[in-house]
């Protein structure tokens, strides 16, 4: 049986701003297991930063707030752990990679030097010479060309993506067992994206790490992730293996999100099927299913009373009304059919 | 016939010193039509952003010439072909985090372009304005209020297209500006930027990294390599039939959404060569091009 090795309940977090309470994150449940990766993908604002902040307890507060749930990590509870206990644990157990490069150098000092610190600090090398020999090596491995040269660089003379690959082997260089990656690649062009993906999935597997991906691109969510969580303002709404999200999806915004990736063997000429409208202001959540405003099949129901998590099988859930039994049949659209249809045929 | 509207020549930029320089972008050519879509791809530190900022004047270019609408960028004298130049010519940035001020609200960094050239002197009239662009880039009306250190990534990223289309620009330099979209606004942006360029013959410079969404938006292609472009064509030609092995590497590289699919891929891997001193752009196929020798392209080919 594998270790569990976070547990996350009923999360909420919520901003205070001028125009009211944004209540960012409403309620997220899951878990993740030791050597596992879960990627959270889902709609821009949908809380797939803030929940990983939240995990970290990187909410600054204010404005931010913990407005519930429970957070288990390694037998710990991190919602009570003073910050001084976060700090032990920051960095060293877990790790994250910002989706923002910038904000987590520092642009006043040379990189190498910014890697030799967290080896030294976590005790991950036991003398400046091996910690200077480590990180060289470590830029070696997230494919930063002449890594002895670019040691003494400071991040304002490197590219958007060499400065992420400077940020991933930060998170590296501690060894964590959670690491937590912000669209870790998204700057990234996709020979080095693959490069870096591979050098994850090294690590994990020789050190059993666990990963949260977040990311927007579909492509790599079916390279990393053992098990999908899709996202829309603030909730998890659906939730399951990669398997079951890309091939049997059962939420209606999951089915928008497949449908909007363009298809390679399609022509250009034809506009992409973006999901029309924009997402709810958070302020003041829609009663309801979240999505069905936007959603062309909702049903009545949608706009009364929040749908629950269904079970669809062991492994797979969707908070949709489609799911209750009583629900009418709703097909899967039959562009994300044929999508599917296609990609299972093998010429993706 | 149609019309070149910007034209690059033996572009060189380098920065460092003179004598240990970092060759961002090394000797490149191309030309961009009007109304076309021209996609620029590569790897990561290649000089694709260099390029854009070139281009726009952010540099003072090392060597070379760029020319738009026939007019070399680097000539104009009065402050007025100046303007006349950013108005007409604007750029996305690829970092939606250091491009936005944090303490500005949405709707002053959008308006900052028009209050600049004095458009729109009425309130209402630029409100009106103001919230039609937010809209436009999927955003709503309340947002303008709001500061942009409160936006999510693709958040601010939108708020960074709809100032670079508050002037009613020509030509558009979007550099990755979907790349912290999720796929859903993605295609909106990009459906966005399509009608756009029909209703109103907008150009683009469309630089990205995620192949699948520039063959979609790019009518030709140009994939860049440490500072040098290695092949130009059609999109769909370079994506059916690459020929040099950089690009053919790229492409093994693409992730396809499809779990399967992606547990047996095969990537090919690119061994790194220097692009001999003899090397040409070759016109291997019919609006094809490569950089190479005559030896390197029979053997690719
Ligand atoms: N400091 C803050 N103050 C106020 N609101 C905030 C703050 N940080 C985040 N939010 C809001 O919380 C919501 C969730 O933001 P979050 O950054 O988690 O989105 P995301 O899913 O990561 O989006 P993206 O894919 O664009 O990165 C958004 O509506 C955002 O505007
Ligand atoms: N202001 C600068 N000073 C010194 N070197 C620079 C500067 N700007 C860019 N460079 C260097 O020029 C090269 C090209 O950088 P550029 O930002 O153009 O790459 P890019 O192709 O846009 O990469 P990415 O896909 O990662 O954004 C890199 O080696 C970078 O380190
Ligand atoms: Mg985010
Ligand atoms: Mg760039």
């Amino acid at each position: 049986m594998k270790k569990k090795l976070l547990d996350v309940k009923n999360l909420h977090v919520h901003f205070k701003t001028y125009a009211g309470i944004v209540q960012a994150v409403r309620g997220v449940n899951f878990e993740l297991y030791e050597g596992e990766t879960l990627a959270i993908v889902g709609e821009s604002g949908s809380g797939k930063s803030v929940t990983s902040n939240a995990l970290m307890k990187l909410i600054p507060q204010p404005p931010g707030i913990y407005a519930g749930g429970e957070i288990h990590f390694n037998g710990k509870s991190l919602i009570s752990l003073s910050e001084k206990e976060m700090l032990a644990i920051r960095g060293n157990e877990m790790a994250m990679i910002f989706q923002d490069p910038m904000t987590a150098l520092n642009p006043t000092m040379r990189i190498g030097k910014q890697i030799t610190e967290v080896l030294l600090k976590h005790k991950k090398a036991d003398s400046k010479e091996a910690a200077k020999r480590r990180a060289i090596e470590l830029l070696d491995q997230v494919g930063i060309p002449f890594p002895e040269k670019r040691y003494k660089t400071y991040p304002h003379e490197l590219s958007g993506g060499m400065r992420q690959r400077v940020v991933i082997a930060i998170a590296l260089a501690a060894d964590p067992k959670l690491l937590i990656a912000d669209e870790p690649t998204t700057a990234l062009d996709v020979t080095i994206q693959a490069q870096i993906l591979e050098l994850m999935k090294e690590i994990q597997k020789s050190s059993n790490t666990s990963i949260i991906f977040i990311t927007h691109d579909l492509g790599v969510v079916a390279n990393v992730a053992d098990r999908v969580a899709v996202m829309y303002a603030g909730q998890i709404v659906e939730y399951g293996t990669v398997e079951d999200i890309f091939y049997d999806p059962k939420h209606p915004y999951t089915w928008g999100l497949l449908g909007s990736m363009p298809d390679l063997n399609n022509s250009s000429d034809e506009l992409l099927r973006a999901i029309p409208g924009s997402p709810p202001n958070l302020i003041n959540p829609p009663i309801g299913c979240a999505f069905a405003p936007r959603n062309e099949l909702a049903l009545a129901i949608d706009f009364e009373e929040e749908p629950p998590m269904f079970q669809v099988s062991e492994t797979h859930f969707a908070k949709t009304w489609l799911q209750h039994p009583n629900a009418p049949h709703i097909p899967i659209p039959e562009v994300v059919a044929r999508r599917i249809a296609s990609s299972r045929g093998g010429e993706a | 016939m149609r019309k070149k509207i910007l034209e690059v020549k033996n572009l060189i930029q380098h920065f460092g010193s003179a004598k240990e320089p970092i060759k961002a972008v090394d000797g490149i050519s191309f030309d961009v039509f009007e109304g076309e879509t021209l996609g620029l791809v590569g790897e990561s530190g290649c000089g694709k952003s260099t390029t854009g900022r070139s281009i726009m004047r952010l540099y003072d270019i090392t060597e070379g010439e760029i020319l738009f609408n026939g007019k070399n960028v680097n000539s104009y004298t009065s402050r007025k072909d100046s303007m006349q130049f950013h108005r007409e010519m604007q750029m996305i940035f690829q970092d939606p985090y250091a491009s936005l001020n944090p303490r500005m609200t949405a709707g002053e960094i959008i308006a900052e372009g028009f209050d600049i050239h004095g458009l729109y002197k009425n309130k209402k009239e630029r409100q009106q304005k103001i919230g039609e662009l937010l809209e436009s880039v999927g955003l709503n009306r309340e947002h303008a209020n709001r500061y942009a250190h409160e936006f999510s990534g693709g958040q601010r990223q939108r708020i960074g297209i709809a100032r670079a289309l508050s002037l009613n620009p020509s030509f558009i330099i979007a550099d990755e500006p979907i790349s912290a979209l999720d796929v859903s606004i993605q295609a909106q942006v990009v459906n966005l930027l399509k009608q756009l360029q029909k209703e109103r013959g907008l150009t683009y410079l469309f630089i990205a990294h995620d192949l699948s969404m520039v063959k979609y938006i790019s009518d030709r292609i140009a994939v860049m390599y440490r500072g040098k472009i290695l092949e130009l064509g059609l999109a769909d030609e370079i994506y059916n039939n690459p020929i040099h092995p950089y690009t053919k590497s790229l492409l093994s590289a693409v992730p396809q959404p499809n779990p399967e699919y992606e547990r047996k891929r095969v990537r090919i891997p690119y061994k790194h060569e220097e692009t001999p001193a003899n090397a040409e752009v070759i016109e291997a196929r019919h609006d094809h091009f490569v950089l190479a020798t005559k030896e390197q392209l029979s053997k690719w080919l």
